[in-house]
């Protein structure tokens, strides 16, 4: 199906359409569990151990990833039980300051790549960044898929660009494609999205950069894990989902936990195969889990600004 | 002609700008001073104290950071508003504490003035509790007043505007913001007195106000991390609650003000609400010259 151009374009254009409706009260349906107690504790953990603390900004200093990466190692200084998370994400110029920082901890280095988060520069270019941040030492790369490719209509050149984008990982990243679900407009072009990103050997496939107005919804994670769903029904192979963007409360973050565990079940309730992509998301688990271990309510001031 | 159907008025909290109802979806049952049924209020739950919390916390800085004389016009707005309403207040003043019109009228009056008087303390509290401080060496050493934060105040239990009125003012008018739990046997005014904020320009989450089990909603908010201060004004009559709540003030260091009695809220205040939610702040300055000697560095 991806020998050509018209092969695949029959074959995602021959995707069964997406009822907004019955995927959006679903999502909503699936966001009113009460999740308490033991079970909220084992949330907060689990989802503690999911998140890329990501800094992706102008501002960046090295300074602020050594800090990220020590707070990605330990996030509760005060509370030693409390896991670490996943990966710490940033820009390629800072992985080997990531590196250094998580240096001796399970803490994974990301990076975006491909002229994130707009995606527009020649392929020569992306592949130049991607190799630059696997070169410094990157576990994994988050590259954004080329949109107006895309919704122009030219899924070949998106294909080829992807697996392109996996040679130049080499065996040791794994990558993370972003389709910037809110500039894709309808449901059915994220189910293509998403079929495309994994029939091209995407090992994870993320919702967007939080960079544009729409990020993480809770209907086109659903959307995704159902992909991902489907796809290891079909080929057996098994692809990573991660929502980033828009997600801050310990609220929406147990929603999507729920979310996972009714689509895809406990097979993806791990952080090698599934995220949040988030920065604030982790101040307020901190302070839900300390709550918990307290009883009484916690506040900003005793948790890192950044 | 048939008669009038009666339009009850739900009486709801007033939290971040908004009314809502309690998370818990409860009410209580709010009766006049002789036991005849006035209203069902809103039974708060710790979640919409928490809820309260956030939204006086996302509040503060904007309202400490507001100009005290800004302060002063938005206070002296809210009293004008107060004044367009005094009519309600009399009447839920009469029916909560059994008074009659004219003594009702008199509180409510006392009330008003009450803010007025806060109102024009707002740009002259620095002036009288901070000042410049005579050191020895080429320093401007200056201290200010600065608001606390986060306070939380328990209105008093039986007088319920005019008590109310003496407790929240010198707290907000400092630049604190307020969270508010409502005398627990007669909270409607302070219930209105939240319709009224709302419409007088005061941001949203400077003040919030709860109605419900005074215990029930202090206790959580005496031990939240997040409020700088608590007012026991109201605890006092509750057996045993001023101390509990003092215990669970300690963990993160809030400031209190226990309970004092009050024989009557009608007398002149003074400053001492308005200094109990302030904290000096001191700086270092060099002058820039050694003044008399003619010398400079």
């Amino acid at each position: 199906m991806t020998a050509s151009d018209s092969t695949l374009r029959r074959f995602l254009h021959g995707l069964p359409g997406v009822d907004a409706v019955g995927l959006e009260a679903r999502a909503a349906s699936l966001g009113t569990r009460s999740i308490k107690t033991t079970a909220k504790a084992y949330a907060i953990d689990l989802a503690i151990s999911m998140v890329d603390l990501t800094t992706l900004e102008g501002a960046d200093t090295p300074g602020k990833v050594r800090a990220l990466g020590a707070k990605a190692v330990h996030p509760d200084p005060t509370d030693r039980t409390t896991p670490a998370t996943a990966a710490v994400c940033v820009y390629p110029d800072m992985v080997a300051a990531a590196k250094e920082a998580v240096a001796g901890s399970t803490v994974k280095v990301a990076s975006v790549a491909t002229a994130f988060p707009a995606g527009r520069a020649a392929l020569s270019v992306k592949l130049a960044d991607v190799r630059d941040a696997v070169a410094a030492g990157a576990d994994e790369i988050d590259m954004v898929i080329d949109r107006g490719a895309f919704l122009a209509g030219d899924y070949m050149k998106v294909y080829d660009e992807i697996v392109a984008v996996k040679e130049a990982c080499g065996t040791s990243a794994r990558l993370k494609v972003i389709f910037e679900t809110g500039e894709l407009s309808t449901y059915d072009n994220i189910r293509r999205a998403s079929w495309l990103g994994m029939l091209a050997g995407a090992d994870f496939i993320k919702t967007s950069t939080g960079k544009v107005a729409v990020n993480a919804t809770p209907a086109n994670t659903l959307l995704m894990l159902e992909a991902v769903r489907d796809f290891r029904a079909q080929t057996g192979v098994q692809i990573g989902v991660k929502p980033a963007g828009g997600i801050r409360t310990t609220k929406d973050a147990i929603k999507f936990l729920v979310l996972v565990n009714e689509t895809v079940g406990e097979d993806w309730l791990d952080n090698h195969w599934f995220r949040f992509g988030a920065s604030s998301l982790l101040n307020d688990l901190l302070m839900q889990r300390q709550k918990l271990a307290t009883g009484r309510y916690s506040g900003p001031d005793y948790v890192t600004v950044d | 002609m048939s008669e009038r159907l009666s339009v009850f008025k739900t009486y709801k909290l007033y939290v971040g700008g908004k009314f809502p109802r309690s998370e818990s979806g409860r009410v209580y049952e709010v009766t006049d001073s002789k036991g005849n049924w006035l209203a069902n209020a809103p039974l708060s739950s710790r979640k919409d104290a928490r809820d309260a919390v956030v939204a006086a916390r996302k509040a503060f800085g904007g309202w400490a950071g507001a100009t005290a004389y800004n302060r002063g016009q938005i206070l002296y707005r809210i009293a004008e508003m107060l004044e367009g309403r005094k009519a309600q207040f009399v009447r839920e003043v009469a029916d909560a504490e059994g008074l009659s019109k004219s003594k009702a009228a008199d509180q409510v009056d006392a009330a008003i003035d009450r803010w007025v008087w806060y109102a024009g303390w707002t740009d002259k509290i620095a002036q009288v509790i901070g000042g410049a401080n005579p050191v020895a060496g080429p320093y401007f050493n200056l201290s200010s007043p600065e608001p606390a934060g986060v306070v939380v105040v328990l209105a008093p239990q039986e007088s319920s505007f005019l008590g109310l009125i003496s407790v929240v003012a010198p707290v907000i008018a400092t630049g604190n913001t307020a969270i508010v739990i409502a005398s627990e046997k007669s909270p409607l005014p302070a219930l209105s007195l939240g319709e009224v904020l709302a419409t007088s320009d005061l941001p949203g989450g400077v003040v919030n106000v709860l109605s419900g089990r005074t215990a029930e909603i202090a206790t959580p908010l005496a031990a939240h991390q997040d409020v700088n201060a608590i007012d026991l004004a109201g605890a006092g009559e509750i057996d045993g609650l001023a101390k509990e709540l003092e215990i669970a003030a300690a963990d993160n260091l809030k400031r209190v003000l226990r309970p004092q009695p009050v024989d009557d809220w009608a007398a002149t205040p003074g400053i001492d609400r308005m200094t109990a939610f302030l904290e000096t702040k001191t700086v270092w300055h060099p002058t820039g010259s050694l003044g008399a000697s003619g010398s400079s560095y």
